[in-house]
């Protein structure tokens, strides 16, 4: 795909986000959608292309009232929102819409209007996952850590560390969940969860949604906003069972995802002003950075202990708070994204100064899927 | 009122030769007749060559921790915590999630590359789950 031919020209969070018990799972959908097409100075006739995930496009169409004649339904779990963007960026490059709104929302603390999740027992996952006693992602995702930790000789306290440098962004952010400073005792010390991870390196689950509007770049410049443009993209998928990933040292759908859009985007690792690594789990960080090549795998825990990714640092990660103390609905790629946006725009409360280039990469499922963007507020 | 059960298994026509086989107390893996990769979970072709020639045959059991988290919350129905929930690399390739048997499930006892064996534990008269404990000498 050819970079900086579509951009983002709106972009919302829900009203509120935390824990909503007023609104159901659909209405949020609308809440985030109606934020993003005041954002972008549009109305809901305007748009004529639609995606979303979980929910159906049809369903969150037929609320809102919007009639596409292009539609995405991928649902890949957390990250399906960096491919709908690419999917979408490449729906306007050919010409099949012109107006493309993205939305999420999840009700993922309150469960209003939220089918449960469940595992059916003559899936592969119901055969030869579930009777091991996995019950839900803190059971799940953390599986490959003990592993990655023993070949790259990854410490117990470079994990919590994490935790600890976003929750330094997350005091940042008005709008974050979790802001009182932590340390990495406070860490190690907080609720045994999944060993070896701890509650506080475990993702919040909250109430929320965001929504997106792309459109083509040569519009975008008669739009309020400052137009993001996508750079560059890259998707992929690797298996629904977390035990059956090639390796538990890196992630295969990382590794095809990350260096795709770096290509398409034509930058280096140097040429990143801001980052964002979807962080359901304190280890996706470390995995985020080796698979997309920042550094080698070895060199992850210690390059975050050491505090390269705090406020003021040399890479700005995750400086909403990430899902470990921003907010996670369950699905945290549309958060990743909306922050990417507004550190593009100039607007994030913890904004990076002169931030040109911001990637985010998002994961789906426990590492079953990625999906990389690559943004740039210049053209 | 009746205890929560563990999740239960239903065998596929794809994989009912893998049930047919714990419950006879044997590990069995798949085969391909053409490339001589070997793959699970099971499937009628080869995930490496898509050949549909391919053979069903007994494992050695044998195999290693590869990587475990020890669940304390949320604990699935069945299951008393704190518990290991692992990964075992068996010796002839493939890896599987399993549990560990006849050793504590604590981050000492449970070593990484530690050797293991399969066991059969049954579920019910339809139902044995393959799991595993340290091998022996």
């Amino acid at each position: 795909m050819r970079r900086n031919q579509v951009a983002v020209v709106g972009a919302a969070e829900t009203t509120e986000l935390g824990i909503i018990p007023n609104a159901s799972q659909l209405q949020l959908h609308a809440d985030a959608a109606l934020n993003a097409i005041a954002d972008a100075g549009l109305k809901l006739s305007d748009i004529d292309g639609f995606a979303t995930a979980v929910e159906t496009p049809q369903q969150v169409c037929h609320y809102l009232g919007i009639k596409p004649t292009w539609v995405d339904g991928t649902s890949v779990g957390g990250c399906s929102f960096m491919l709908h963007v690419r999917h979408a960026a490449a729906a306007i490059e050919a010409g099949l819409c012109k107006t493309v709104l993205i939305t999420h929302a999840e009700s993922g603390k309150s469960m209003i209007g939220k089918a449960p999740r469940s595992i059916p027992a003559d899936s592969l996952q119901g055969q030869f996952e579930a009777p091991f006693g996995v019950y839900g992602p803190p059971s799940m995702f953390p599986i490959p850590v003990l592993r990655f930790m023993k070949t790259y000789g990854i410490t117990h306290e470079q994990l919590a560390s994490v935790a600890v440098v976003q929750r330094e962004w997350a005091a940042k952010n008005p709008r974050a969940m979790m802001k009182d400073p932590i340390t990495v005792a406070d860490v190690l010390n907080s609720r045994m969860i999944a060993y070896p991870f701890r509650l506080l390196q475990c993702c919040l689950v909250t109430d929320g949604g965001g929504a997106l509007i792309l459109t083509s770049a040569d519009r975008a410049k008669d739009f309020p906003r400052k137009p993001v443009y996508i750079m560059g993209t890259g998707e992929s998928v690797e298996t629904p069972m977390v035990s059956q990933m090639e390796t538990f040292n890196s992630s295969r759908a990382f590794k095809t995802a990350g260096p795709l859009a770096f290509k398409e985007a034509g930058i280096a690792h140097k040429d990143v002003d801001h980052l964002m690594i979807y962080d359901a789990f304190a280890h996706l960080p470390l995995f985020g950075l080796g698979d997309l090549g920042f550094m080698p795998h070895e060199e992850t825990g210690k390059f975050i202990a050491d505090g390269n990714t705090r406020p003021g640092a040399k890479l700005p990660l995750n400086t909403n708070g990430g899902g470990l103390s921003y907010m996670h609905s369950g699905m945290y790629g549309m958060y990743a994204l909306q922050e990417s946006v507004r550190q593009m725009r100039g607007i994030a409360p913890a904004q990076v100064p002169n931030a040109k280039i911001s990637v985010c990469h998002g994961v789906g499922g426990m590492f079953a899927a990625s999906g990389t963007i690559v943004f740039t507020n210049e053209r | 009122m009746a205890e929560p059960q563990r999740a239960r298994p239903k065998p596929t026509p794809e994989t009912q030769h893998f049930w047919d086989g714990t419950k006879a107390g044997e590990l069995r893996l798949q085969r391909c007749d053409a490339c001589a990769h070997v793959y699970f979970p099971p499937r009628p072709f080869c995930p490496s060559c898509a050949s549909r020639k391919v053979s069903v045959f007994k494992a050695s059991g044998k195999g290693f921790l590869y990587s475990y988290v020890i669940n304390h919350r949320p604990a699935a129905p069945g299951f008393t915590p704190p518990y290991a929930i692992a990964v075992v690399e068996l010796a002839e390739g493939p890896r599987m999630m399993s549990n560990i048997i006849d050793c504590p499930q604590t981050p000492e006892a449970l070593e990484l590359d530690m050797k293991l064996e399969v066991a059969f534990q049954a579920l019910d008269d339809k139902i044995t789950l393959p799991v595993f404990r340290p091998a022996k000498g």
